[in-house]
């Protein structure tokens, strides 16, 4: 198996996706709402239908809208029910996604026919095929870069989100920890819940759609968990996620194309092999952790 | 859950059912409802016993706040699936045999819930993000093994990935018997482990400091969540199955806190909405069974989350404005009191020539408005507590001075309490003892009175002195 300008392509586009998700995953895994990138996930069907509906066009930017306006609400409704209902967040986050998953089905199978749009397309995303679709042609020192599309969008919402966390990191850190002491100095902790989801809509919503949507939801869970075993300071745990998250694409690509070869059978799914790297390194973390792990904490425990 | 909702709520169906009887639509809507339709009969039935055991076992997870389990679990079967058509594949050729794909899934879904309690036992790793991990990373290892399976020559793969996505409309005879063996196995093992389940739900450490056998047990009620969710997978698909864990406990929350009425309304609405969802889906075609199943569920839901009487909207409204009613109510009649107890050393409390209290001196008890306080006494006049004396003042009523004389008394015994057993300043215990006074059951009060003996016996009415200045 040989190595193409391709397969750094796809690595490329892989980290960014990693990196753009591992940098708003942070947040989500320290709230305890590390669920939400499944959640939105499927609730963004509805949004997709009705953008459909309303346009007549499959145009991405059209479904973009409608996906991250659904993937927004999501975490809206999740808040009202567990708020209005005495709810516990897992359970309205359930309850929230898979009504919204409903009327989406139902949207489509009565409203848009005739659209293409697959409940289980949504869940298998290509990132193998993300560099056919270029964007761009550079020729930087007398090489041909061809930039795909799915690289300049989620470069463009990695920088979102470092930009937000980077301006808000006081902010944020303060709301995540403590809701009641952020309010009490005058950090709107409720605003600060709601641009954080929306961070997290728009990077899933991109996320997926150029990468599937199972690459998206492990990347926001697994490198920040990882992280968190690695390290007690917020600032150390989102650089460290930023870096498992992009070692996790490389990782992954790489044992995706070499891993097979070894036994002489065809390349395995990037997506899929990226997620499982990255339960590889958590695992090893969980295990050998210098202050976390199970090992440091079994033998602090002798001592 | 009290009588008269259960029985508004028998009415209610009845009614709905009788309704439905009537109209050529709602003949169809009737004969196919009430399974007089040999075709839609199956479908009826499997979903709503269906929903039946997904209420009984969300129950448990919504309890155990693990509601999303269904959702990690459901995704960890990928794998076993995949691998489990691989290896019929190799060994008998053919893999699309039904019980060998059902044995894979149960078995790196039940791998998977033993994951996620491992990562929560043994690392700093919360139970969302433990959830989260084993769905990504075990959806992500079955995608891998899909394109393994794609590029094998047997292939013959097509409909692999449907196994997660169900086929409600057209289960068959095989579907019925397994769900309806998931239900009865839910069912008997709710019965059966009825009070170690409500132990390990509610207080799981005090069941382990009694010697029960909590990791067993929480063992035992996540291979019954999997049965439901294996059985419940191939046969309605990923979705309905997580909602069908989630939404039918979550509405039976809100009608009752306790466990065993908790369990039966949740398998209630779960077979419900099967039963109505699948009813009304077969009479209009084009409409997929698991999405208006979820619609049906969430319908519920809604009413619930408004009407339920324990957690509903409606229903904590109503208590919460109730209480606050009684609160000011209580502040009122002790603030006449201590107005005149200041006024004299023997005022008259009650009967002939009753002493009467300024607006102006109750106005300065508590930080009332002028208006605030005439709708308070407007309110405790209705009830017969007070009688005002126009713009002159207010006076008790003889229920009135006995409330009055009651409730100081409840205050004054937790502030000498609080004095004498909690060593609170006394200048510090007014506020702590008007968060209670309001709440102190009668248990509660003679047992005060029993411990403070020692408490200076005060006047006739038998309220005590008060143990600081009052202002």
């Amino acid at each position: 198996m040989e190595w193409y300008v391709f397969d750094t392509w796809i690595v490329a586009v892989g980290a960014l996706c990693a990196a753009a998700c591992a940098l708003a995953g942070s947040f989500l895994v320290l709230r305890r709402m590390s669920m939400m990138g499944d959640a939105i996930s499927h609730a963004v069907l509805p949004g997709l239908a009705v953008a459909f509906l309303l346009t007549g066009s499959r145009t991405s930017v059209a479904m973009f809208v409608g996906a991250a306006v659904t993937g927004v609400l999501t975490a809206v409704f999740t808040q009202w029910v567990s708020r209005l209902g005495n709810v516990e967040r897992g359970a309205s986050m359930g309850i929230v996604f898979t009504t919204l998953f409903a009327l989406g089905l139902l949207l489509i199978t009565r409203g848009a026919e005739k659209v293409e749009l697959d409940p289980g397309c949504v869940l298998f995303g290509a990132i193998e095929l993300t560099p056919l679709d270029v964007v761009a042609d550079w020729t930087v020192f007398g090489v041909l870069l061809e930039i795909p599309r799915a690289f300049v969008v989620l470069g463009a919402v990695f920088l979102l989100n470092l930009a937000v966390i980077v301006l808000l990191f006081k902010e944020l850190r303060i709301s995540a920890f403590d809701p009641a002491l952020a309010t009490t100095l005058g950090v709107h902790a409720g605003f600060m819940h709601y641009l954080l989801m929306t961070l997290v809509a728009v990077t899933t919503v991109a996320a997926f759609e150029a990468v599937g949507s199972i690459l998206v939801i492990a990347m926001l869970i697994v490198p920040p968990a990882t992280a968190h075993l690695l390290t007690d300071r917020l600032g150390m745990m989102v650089v460290l996620s930023v870096v498992m998250g992009v070692l996790c694409a490389a990782g992954g690509h790489a044992a995706a194309v070499y891993l097979p070869a070894l036994t002489g059978h065809e390349a395995v799914s990037t997506s899929g092999m990226m997620a499982v790297t990255a339960g590889v390194l958590f695992a090893a973390a969980a295990v050998f952790a210098p202050r976390h792990g199970i090992l440091a904490r079994s033998r602090r425990s002798l001592h | 859950m009290n009588k008269g909702w259960g029985t508004a709520f028998a009415l209610f169906l009845a009614a709905a059912v009788a309704e439905a009887s009537a109209g050529s639509w709602r003949d169809d809507f009737a004969s196919v409802v009430l399974l007089r339709d040999y075709n839609t009969r199956l479908v009826i039935i499997s979903t709503a016993l269906l929903g039946v055991a997904g209420g009984l076992a969300g129950s448990f997870l919504l309890l155990r706040k693990r509601s999303l389990m269904g959702d990690a679990l459901s995704h960890a079967t990928l794998p076993g699936i995949v691998l489990a058509f691989i290896v019929a594949v190799h060994f008998t050729g053919a893999g699309r045999s039904f019980a060998v794909l059902v044995t894979g899934a149960a078995v790196t879904g039940i791998l998977g819930c033993v994951v996620v309690l491992l990562i929560r036992g043994l690392t700093r790793v919360k139970d969302d993000a433990a959830m989260g991990i084993v769905l990504s990373v075990f959806y992500g290892a079955g995608v891998v093994l899909l394109s393994i399976v794609q590029h094998m020559p047997e292939a013959g793969t097509a409909g692999l990935e449907s196994f997660l996505y169900g086929k409600t409309a057209s289960m068959v005879l095989t579907d019925f018997y397994l769900v309806s063996g998931a239900a009865v196995v839910a069912l008997f093992a709710s019965l059966a482990l009825f009070k170690e389940f409500r132990l390990l739900c509610f207080d799981e450490d005090y069941a382990r400091s009694m010697g029960w056998p909590t990791h067993a047990l929480d063992v035992l009620m996540l291979l019954l969540v999997t049965l439901v969710t294996v059985v419940g997978l191939q046969a309605v698909g990923v979705v309905l199955i997580i909602a069908f864990l989630i939404i039918p406990a979550a509405s039976a929350r809100m009608w009752t806190s306790r466990f065993g009425w908790m369990l039966a309304i949740a398998a209630g609405f779960g077979g419900a909405s099967g039963w109505l969802g699948s009813g009304l889906s077969a009479l209009t075609p084009g409409l997929p069974a698991g999405a208006v199943i979820v619609l049906t569920a969430a319908a519920l839901f809604v009413m619930s989350l408004l009407a339920g009487p324990d957690r509903g909207i409606v229903a904590r409204t109503v208590r919460a404005h109730l209480l606050k009613r009684r609160i000011e109510r209580q502040h009122l009649l002790r603030g006449i009191y201590e107005v005149l107890e200041e006024d004299g050393p023997a005022p008259q409390m009650a009967g002939e020539g009753t002493s009467m209290v300024t607006w102006e001196a109750l106005e300065c008890k508590r930080s009332w408005t002028p208006g605030e306080l005439r709708r308070i006494v407007r309110r405790a006049y209705r009830r017969g507590l007070v009688e005002t004396m126009g713009r002159a003042g207010v006076r008790l009523t003889d229920a009135g001075a006995r409330e009055a004389a009651r409730v100081t008394r409840n205050h004054r015994l937790w502030e000498i309490y609080l004095v004498e057993y909690a060593d609170i300043a006394p200048s510090h215990v007014d506020r702590d003892a008007d968060a209670v006074e309001h709440i102190l059951g009668a248990d509660l009060i003679r047992r005060l009175e029993a411990t403070l003996t020692r408490a200076e016996r005060p006047a006739a009415d038998g309220v005590p002195a008060s143990p600081h200045p009052i202002r």
